[in-house]
């Protein structure tokens, strides 16, 4: 892509079948971002079924799929309370998935030509499915429990009368936003995090094509910037996942206990 | 003026909106670690507030952000 002086960060976000460079009519076709998910897929269930060997003294990788569960399971029971655990399977698919997406997307395998990793999570669709399946998780759980009691999650105990009416109309809006806002979060951390990549990269590259001691000097610049931008994406990516799931059991706790 | 300079200077504008949510992240931080560091018994176990308010700061800029690429690449 890039020609000299011609930066297209938009090119990475791609959809399209393997080997090809768009997308046909045809409504069943193997893409890059399919094949990423089961990559990411792989990767779980082999880190998963590494540690689940239920040794009575863990070994390092059992530890560490222990760290993983313990960790999600502390934050469900923490947010929901005794029966936490009963929303844990999604919580913890939803944080692996954003988790290892994330990572894996940040890798540096296109120095190996023509494998350059497609960050699933960076497309709306992945985590906008993924913050409805969460909002269907709070509505069906609310409803199921509480019946149209649930609709008392608008008004805060212990509102005068007059306020409840200006109350109950905010509340509403800003539940019906959680649903874009939570998949929002972890599309746009991505998303902007691989254009800054993207335009730094070439930034190096422009810089050693220009040579001179400021071509050379930008270049290194750069260079320092993205590998400083690449770390902290790692960290973007874990912390992304993190209020995922942390937000996704906080209102699953809405629905469970009301306010 | 055309259309694609108004949406190159429209979508800096609206770009400025990431510095503010960046001003919010850092507040967010910073005030947790003022209360972190006078009782960091307490400090553990609000982590979990810390993201909230972490999350809630940080979602504006990137609207912020979208707002901006939406400008941007918009036909």
């Amino acid at each position: 892509m890039a020609a000299a002086g011609k930066i297209d960060p938009m090119h990475q976000f791609t959809i399209a079948p393997i080997g090809s460079d768009q997308l046909t009519a045809s409504p069943f076709q193997f893409t890059n971002s399919a094949l990423w998910m089961l990559i990411v897929l792989a990767v779980i269930v082999l880190f998963m079924l590494g540690g689940t060997k239920r040794q009575l003294v863990p070994g390092r990788w059992q530890a560490a799929v222990e760290y993983l569960t313990g960790f999600l399971d502390n934050v469900t029971t923490q947010s929901i309370g005794a029966e936490g655990r009963k929303y844990l399977p999604w919580v913890f698919t939803a944080f692996v998935f954003i988790l290892v997406s994330n990572w894996i997307g940040a890798m540096p395998f296109g120095i190996v030509p023509a494998a350059h990793p497609f960050t699933v999570t960076s497309q709306f669709t992945v985590t906008g499915t993924m913050s409805i399946i969460s909002f269907a998780i709070v509505l069906g759980v609310g409803f199921w429990r509480h019946g149209l009691h649930f609709f008392s999650l608008f008004v805060p105990h212990g509102t005068p009368l007059p306020l409840k009416f200006i109350v109950a109309p905010i509340e509403f809006v800003s539940f019906m936003v959680r649903p874009f806002s939570l998949g929002l979060r972890p599309f746009i951390a991505m998303f902007a995090g691989h254009i800054l990549l993207d335009v730094f990269g070439n930034f190096v590259v422009q810089g050693l094509n220009a040579g001179g001691a400021v071509g050379y000097g930008v270049s290194f610049l750069a260079f320092a910037f993205v590998v400083f931008v690449g770390a902290l994406e790692l960290l973007v990516g874990a912390i992304q996942a993190f209020v995922f799931a942390l937000l996704t059991a906080l209102y699953i706790n809405d629905a469970v206990n009301l306010h | 003026m055309d259309l694609a300079s108004a949406q190159v200077i429209g979508a800096g504008i609206a770009a400025i909106g990431v510095g503010a949510a960046g001003v919010g992240v850092g507040f967010v931080f910073g005030s947790f670690l003022q209360g972190a560091l006078r009782n960091p018994a307490a400090a553990g176990g609000q982590t979990g507030t810390l993201y909230i308010g972490f999350a809630a700061a940080e979602l504006l800029g990137l609207m912020a952000f979208a707002v901006s690429m939406i400008i941007l690449y918009a036909r």
